[in-house]
């Protein structure tokens, strides 16, 4: 028996190394790192205990345009990218012909590099001295005048990181949503069938409570990824996202851990904890609301 | 007679009323795919017109009718993109590789070992798939630089094999094959680690596809931690690679040469994409998520 627990342990050693190593040590550490005031990275020392770091980090003009940022994406993105999710999968799971055909494309934005794709689109946005750029260009035909999205006024780049963010996050919402759709079962739409129930009625009443679960979930990982925003960003507006007006909040994390303003650990983690405490916050909020709104089988 | 007729009236409208919403919808969702496809087009259509002509054009133009490759030779050339992409191709096979022995292993010891602390073990490696990535980089920065493996592969690779997830979704795979097996396998003699590589890796093939291309997907992706562990151009990786050419590289004006780094860098996900389209759906429809 000694032999046998032994060699279980054993299997599960590679993993609790790494695990153990770079997930639960940097936990409790991260805790640390937010409470020591004034440490410095290359001696590692520090004179203090407190939350100076909070402070610091709260009052920090930067963190409060990250925070400002970060809200306004979340705000925007996270209803907008689930309700376009669902209007795309009912169109989806509606047509027979093609149906495969366009479920592949619609995923593809999943599987391309962020980074990458970003930069076409600020190609596509930008005005520069040579050109306005397409988008400039389709405004004009409308008679808008030209607006440079990319270093122009702010309501103009928080449009067009929106727009990235919706296309980026869309196909996982539309995957998840027409799978949700076809795993209805058909006998609930029959009977509404022959009672002659109008298509809006079904759609309240049968389609919308049988996947709310799906919905909701996609709401809360929703949230959770919005406020995790940072590629996006970046790959429309460069590293230096602190001078264009537009980090969030974890590019103010990760500016504070490295780069120009970087080498402060204890304020990033104070920042990390801060986003965390905010994305629990609304996480728990959201679960409260779907237990009064959702409808389980 | 009259009724009769007003019932095939009735008939007709329904279905012209069917084949207008039909119509629609196949519109819309014609106009979404045309909107994700557009980006694409774009990069190499850009990738494929010649310097001179692109900053020529004030108005954009949507077609190109002198295709060039120079752009392709100058991104080979003018940046060290080579190197970023071997650096990418060591990054992700490594990583991969370790992971999968990783997953397996402790795959295994869930699925089919009996030891003392299983549950408890199980439960708290469940409860770690909750805690995010954001706030465990910030040690691991600390860790990996006290360590003096930045702008190192083992610094790159170390804290990027651990998938909770992957242990998980293999373990509740491996638990599907019938116990019978294991048994017969014991009776036989047959060692634990032999039964795994001859009996359940064959068997449960399809979901260690799946986890494989899905990390690959996450590899060649990453960003983040590459970005903050590396700073010498020797190790960096695509996604740095393009932020690099991005601010500094070809001369920020040189556009038709960036996208051609882009359309190089973007080729590979696509081709495994077409490959294994329905693998990776269902893989991700099974609990995926990004980020």
């Amino acid at each position: 028996m000694d032999k046998k627990n032994w060699k279980g342990w054993l299997y599960l050693l590679p993993a609790i190394l790494f695990l153990g190593f770079f997930l639960v040590y940097p936990l409790v550490d991260v805790f640390i790192y937010s409470f020591e005031e004034g440490y410095n990275s290359a001696s590692q020392t520090y004179f203090g205990t407190g939350l100076y770091n909070y402070s610091y980090v709260l009052h920090d003009p930067y963190f409060l345009q990250a925070v400002e940022n970060t809200f306004i994406l979340v705000l925007i993105t996270v209803p907008v990218s689930t309700g376009v999710a669902l209007l795309i999968s009912m169109g989806l799971s509606s047509i027979k012909p093609l149906r495969d055909l366009y479920q592949t494309i619609y995923f593809l934005p999943y599987v391309t590099n962020t980074l990458a794709v970003g930069l076409v689109f600020m190609i596509l946005f930008k005005k520069t001295a040579y050109t306005d750029g397409l988008i400039n260009l389709m405004l004009s035909w409308f008679g808008g005048n030209a607006i440079d999205f990319i270093d122009g006024p702010y309501p103009a780049k928080m449009f067009v990181l929106c727009f990235y963010t919706i296309w980026v996050v869309l196909p996982f919402k539309i995957l998840i949503l027409t799978s949700a759709l076809a795993s209805v079962n058909r006998d609930y739409y029959n009977a509404a069938k022959v009672d002659g129930t109008s298509g809006f009625r079904i759609f309240r009443k049968i389609t919308l409570p049988m996947i709310s679960p799906m919905i909701f979930y996609l709401v809360i990982t929703g949230f959770i990824g919005a406020f995790k925003a940072y590629s996006d960003a970046v790959a429309l507006f460069g590293t230096d996202l602190n001078a264009a007006g537009m980090n969030t909040i974890v590019g103010y994390v990760y500016d504070m851990l490295y780069g120009n303003s970087g080498g402060y650990p204890s304020y990033a983690s104070a920042a990390a904890i801060i986003l965390f405490a905010i994305v629990l916050t609304i996480t728990c909020i959201n679960l409260l609301i779907s237990r009064k709104k959702v409808h389980y089988v | 007679m009259g009724k009769q007729v007003d019932y095939e009236k009735m008939k007709k409208s329904s279905r012209v009323q069917k084949i207008a919403g039909k119509s629609i919808t196949y519109i819309l969702l014609t106009l979404w795919a045309l909107m994700v496809l557009f980006p694409f087009y774009w990069m190499i259509l850009t990738s494929v017109k010649s310097y001179s002509a692109y900053n020529s054009e004030y108005i954009p133009s949507l077609y190109t009718l002198s295709p060039t490759l120079e752009n392709y030779a100058e991104a080979f050339t003018a940046v060290p993109l080579a190197g970023y992409f071997w650096n990418t191709l060591i990054f992700t096979v490594i990583t991969t590789a370790l992971m999968l022995v990783v997953t397996v292993l402790a795959a295994f010891a869930f699925a089919r070992l009996e030891f003392r602390g299983k549950n408890a073990a199980f439960t708290i490696f469940l409860s770690l798939m909750m805690i995010p990535n954001e706030l465990v980089i910030i040690t691991n920065y600390v860790t990996i630089t006290n360590m003096d493996l930045r702008n190192t592969f083992s610094g790159l690779i170390l804290p990027s094999v651990t998938s909770v997830f992957y242990i998980y979704l293999l373990k509740e795979n491996f638990e599907q094959v019938p116990d019978q097996l294991y048994y017969a396998a014991k009776v036989d003699g047959t060692h634990d680690l032999k039964y795994l590589w001859k009996v359940l890796i064959p068997i449960c093939k399809p979901t260690i596809v799946t986890i494989t291309i899905l990390k690959v997907i996450e590899c060649w992706n990453s960003y983040v931690w590459p970005r903050l562990i590396t700073d010498d151009e020797a190790y960096f990786l695509v996604s740095n690679g393009i932020q690099e050419i991005r601010e500094s590289g070809f001369g920020r004006e040189n556009i038709p040469a960036m996208m051609a780094a882009v359309v190089v860098i973007s080729v590979p996900l696509v081709i495994l994409f077409l490959l294994f389209h329905k693998k990776i759906m269902a893989g991700v429809a099974r609990g995926g998520t990004k980020g």
